[in-house]
């Protein structure tokens, strides 16, 4: 669990972070979002002590992070930069050897993780003699998580881990990441200034601008309850997109044909709309059949899907 | 130039031992010096990285401290650490301390920032921070300045033999000194041969990959440890007395090599310029030294010439020497110039050396005060008629001379006078004679035998001793040869000399080389 109570830093007249408060839970990822110079970064490096906030305190796991030997904090916590910040005189492997040696654990139980962790990241096993150069930037960027994961921290901070791919690269990498189980027991709190990347994997995102946080709360909260215009037009341009992926069947439940009392393989109702339409794209079926949580099944097709979804549209609106 | 050639390669061949040490000495203090400079630069680089601030400063005093002179830098170590090697390290040290500090610092503040922020953020200590990250990386940049250093200390290193540092200067100066091309270039052609494989040495070992560089960093400090290891080897022979002989002194049948194969003088022996040896000798750190008879030093310095009982140093009469069109040209010349002539014994040179060298007095004051004296003084006449062109070698001895000289043109004839003194060795000063620069300079018989007419061994040996003969000789063969006159002897004999201390030589009962080299035996 990591909480910041009202921490500020000034780098001489810019106010870089303006009494930020927040609470991340256990196994949580919060996505800091918002544009560029809002303070996002900074944010990030109080929480480990690169920067030292002007004002506020942080406590991981309720412990005041200013009493703990900076050092020994930061070997606990997975920090991966925006800037990747590979050490261009070691390998790969030696690369991600970094804090284990400082942990001093034995040669073999390194190598054993090593393996472990290229394996999950799709690096290949003889990258690991390669130096940083050798690599390609989507490599380096996994070699980069890598070297945050390796001893399993149970917080990770990540500062735009994807940033430096193309569009295409990105979104194939945040699935796997998404998918890497490794991840699913970690308190993480993630910087990103690209709102769809902030959807795909936040439980929550802070949004931020000019170092103030404007509002924290789920995807779904920030589309369908924005607080203010700022946050509203924050989201507007990809604003369809958006809610396809934050509104799931469930939601549009009520507003989809009735169905029969079913058995058999049917897709669960977590479904989001996007890989719901994805899903009907892609394969040559016309139906797609789920099963709600009153273990009734739907058999819906493409029109149906859309016509649901407006209707659950209108209706938030007029909530 | 074949031949040119194999005599060199004879010159190197005959003196292999001597070439061999030399070198190793030239590697050893080059080492040596460069190990201290990376124990002090390395960290001062760090810390002025680490604290900016300083920076200015830091980089500031080691570039002033760059430009000094070598000369004057080896120079001003001299009242604070002596002669030998313990001046020449700190000397070297000196200069190969810019580049070092300078290298450091601008390779650990050219670290890409991330990477400094990725070791902090893994937990790294600012200890491990240096170690692992920033010396590392500015490793290849720390290495261009080592290397700078290491050619900037070859370079310098053969200044060493001005403060008996040993090294290949002494093959150099004492070659320069010699008029000998063949001892210059078996200084000079290691010398920059070693300057040249040490730079691409270092320059493989900078443009290695990381992975290399790490294991070329364990053998680096090793190689350079040994390497300066060198110097510590033991010289030849020891002995209980200590000598300091010029480079020059070194290398001639008429010095040194004479004193071993004539006397058989067995004694430990360090190379040393002619400009602190006297110093030296009266701190008492050399007991014996080279010197020139007629130097004011010696009184100043309170020393004593060893009689030379077997005469192995030829007399050194001092006579102006002049082109023959010259004299065509003044008529009156020749005359006023043999005004002088046995006229300054060798305790009235001394005497006049001493006041310039030791009292501080112009030569044109030293000058003047003699002819007045000897009432060879009188007022310039002024004239216009044409100028009189006075050459002079860069030493006290010959600039009072040409003072006098100018005095008494000025005083006699109608001619104007320019002197153009400070002409470096003999070589310098006699090509601005034939060159038609100058018109005459004091020259010494023996300088014109040897150096200049450098005749058939045995002819050197068989007039060598005898003043007369020597002076008959160069009269006749500068006459044929150069078409240049020797004018009549000013009378003092400024030849090589052994010295002592005055009360060293009374209490070892040392008053002769022989009684020296007994003593020597004995001891
Ligand atoms: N070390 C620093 N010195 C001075 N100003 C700084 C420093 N670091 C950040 N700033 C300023 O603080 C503000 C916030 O910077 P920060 O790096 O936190 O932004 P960010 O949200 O991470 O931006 P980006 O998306 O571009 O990475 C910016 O105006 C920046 O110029
Ligand atoms: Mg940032």
């Amino acid at each position: 669990m990591i909480q910041l109570k009202e921490i500020s830093k000034k780098f001489g007249d810019t106010l870089a972070v303006n009494k930020a408060s927040f609470k991340v839970e256990e196994k949580e990822t919060l996505v800091l979002l918002g544009t560029s110079g809002c303070g996002k970064t900074t944010t990030l490096k109080m929480i480990n002590r690169l920067i030292e906030p002007d004002a506020g305190q942080v406590f991981i796991n309720g412990e005041n992070i200013t009493n703990q030997d900076p050092d020994v904090l930061r070997t606990g916590i997975g920090y991966v930069m925006q800037n990747i910040g590979l050490f261009p005189h070691y390998t790969v492997a030696e690369n991600i050897a970094v804090v284990p040696k400082l942990l001093k654990w034995d040669k073999e139980k390194i190598k054993v993780r090593t393996r472990e962790l290229i394996k999950k990241l799709h690096l290949s096993e003889n990258s690991l003699s390669m130096f940083p150069h050798e690599l390609s930037g989507g490599q380096q960027q996994r070699v980069g998580l890598a070297r945050a994961l390796v001893t399993d921290p149970s917080v990770l901070l990540m500062d735009e881990p994807f940033g430096a791919l193309d569009n295409v690269t990105r979104t194939s990498i945040q699935k796997e990441f998404k998918g890497l189980e490794e991840l699913k027991r970690k308190t993480i709190v993630m910087v990103t200034h690209d709102v769809q990347e902030a959807f795909e994997l936040a439980d929550r995102i802070c949004l931020m601008d000019k170092g103030k946080i404007i509002q924290i709360g789920t995807p779904k909260e920030l589309l369908y309850q924005p607080v203010n215009d700022f946050a509203r037009k924050f989201l507007a341009g990809q604003r369809l997109a958006l809610e396809f992926k934050v509104v799931k069947i469930q939601d549009i439940w009520p507003y989809l044909p009735k169905g029969a009392l079913q058995d058999g393989k049917s897709l669960s109702a977590d479904l989001n709309v996007w890989d719901a339409m994805e899903l009907l794209r892609s394969s040559d079926r016309s139906e797609l059949l789920v099963s709600g949580t009153d273990k009734e099944s739907k058999a819906i097709n493409f029109e149906q899907l859309i016509k649901g979804f407006n209707q659950f549209q209108n209706a938030q609106v007029h909530e | 130039m074949n031949e040119h050639q194999q005599t060199l390669w004879q010159f190197m061949h005959e003196q292999s031992d001597k070439l061999f040490a030399q070198t190793l000495q030239h590697v050893g203090l080059t080492f040596i010096s460069l190990l201290f400079a990376i124990a002090i630069g390395l960290p001062l680089g760090i810390l002025i990285a680490r604290k900016r601030k300083l920076s200015g400063t830091v980089l500031g005093i080691a570039g002033v401290l760059q430009t000094v002179p070598s000369i004057a830098l080896l120079g001003f170590m001299i009242p604070i650490l002596g002669i030998g090697a313990k001046p020449a390290i700190v000397a070297l040290l000196i200069y190969a301390l810019l580049p070092i500090i300078r290298n450091t610092y601008t390779g650990i503040i050219g670290i890409n920032q991330h990477v400094k922020e990725a070791a902090r953020a893994m937990g790294m200590s600012k200890s491990q921070i240096l170690l692992k990250v920033e010396l590392p990386l500015a490793m290849p940049v720390i290495l261009a300045g080592i290397r700078t250093a290491t050619v900037i200390n070859v370079g310098v290193a053969t200044l060493a033999s001005f403060i008996a540092a040993g090294g290949l200067g002494e093959f150099i100066f004492g070659g320069i000194s010699l008029n000998n091309t063949n001892m210059i270039l078996a200084g000079a052609i290691p010398a920059a041969l070693l300057a040249i494989i040490l730079d691409a040495l270092l320059s493989l070992v900078q443009k290695m990959d990381f992975k290399k560089l790490r294991k070329a960093l364990y053998v680096l400090p090793v190689a350079i440890l040994i390497l300066g290891g060198f110097y510590a080897l033991p010289s030849a022979y020891g002995s209980s007395l200590t000598a300091g002989f010029t480079p020059e002194f070194m290398g001639r049948q008429d010095g040194d090599l004479g004193l071993k194969s004539i006397y058989g003088l067995k004694i430990h022996t360090i190379v040393i310029s002619d400009a602190v040896m006297y110093k030296a000798a009266f701190s008492k750190e050399l007991d014996v030294i080279s010197g020139y008879s007629t130097d004011g030093r010696l009184k100043a310095f309170d020393l004593k010439i060893l009689r030379d009982d077997k005469s192995i140093f030829p007399p050194y009469y001092a006579a102006p020497i002049v082109r023959d069109e010259a004299l065509k040209q003044f008529p009156q010349l020749a005359e006023t110039l043999n005004l002088l002539a046995g006229k300054i014994t060798d305790s009235v040179m001394t005497d006049l050396n001493y006041r310039t060298d030791y009292l501080h007095q112009t030569p044109e004051r030293v000058a003047k005060d003699f002819l007045i004296s000897t009432g060879l003084y009188k007022a310039p006449k002024n004239g216009h008629n044409g100028v009189v062109r006075i050459g002079s070698k860069i030493f006290g001895e010959q600039y009072i001379l040409a003072e006098m000289y100018s005095m008494l043109i000025k005083g006699n004839t109608d001619y104007e006078v320019s002197t153009k003194t400070g002409l470096g060795g003999t070589k310098i000063c006699f090509d601005a004679l034939m060159n038609d620069q100058i018109d005459f300079y004091p020259e010494y018989t023996g300088t014109g035998l040897l150096v200049l007419l450098q005749p058939d061994p045995k002819i050197a040996k068989e007039m060598a001793h005898d003043k007369d003969k020597t002076y008959d000789y160069v009269c006749t063969e500068f006459e044929k040869k150069f078409k240049i006159k020797w004018l009549k002897p000013i009378g003092f004999n400024n030849s090589y000399a052994l010295m002592m201390l005055q009360k060293q030589s009374k209490d070892l009962n040392v008053n002769t080389i022989t009684d020296l080299k007994n003593y020597l035996d004995k001891n």
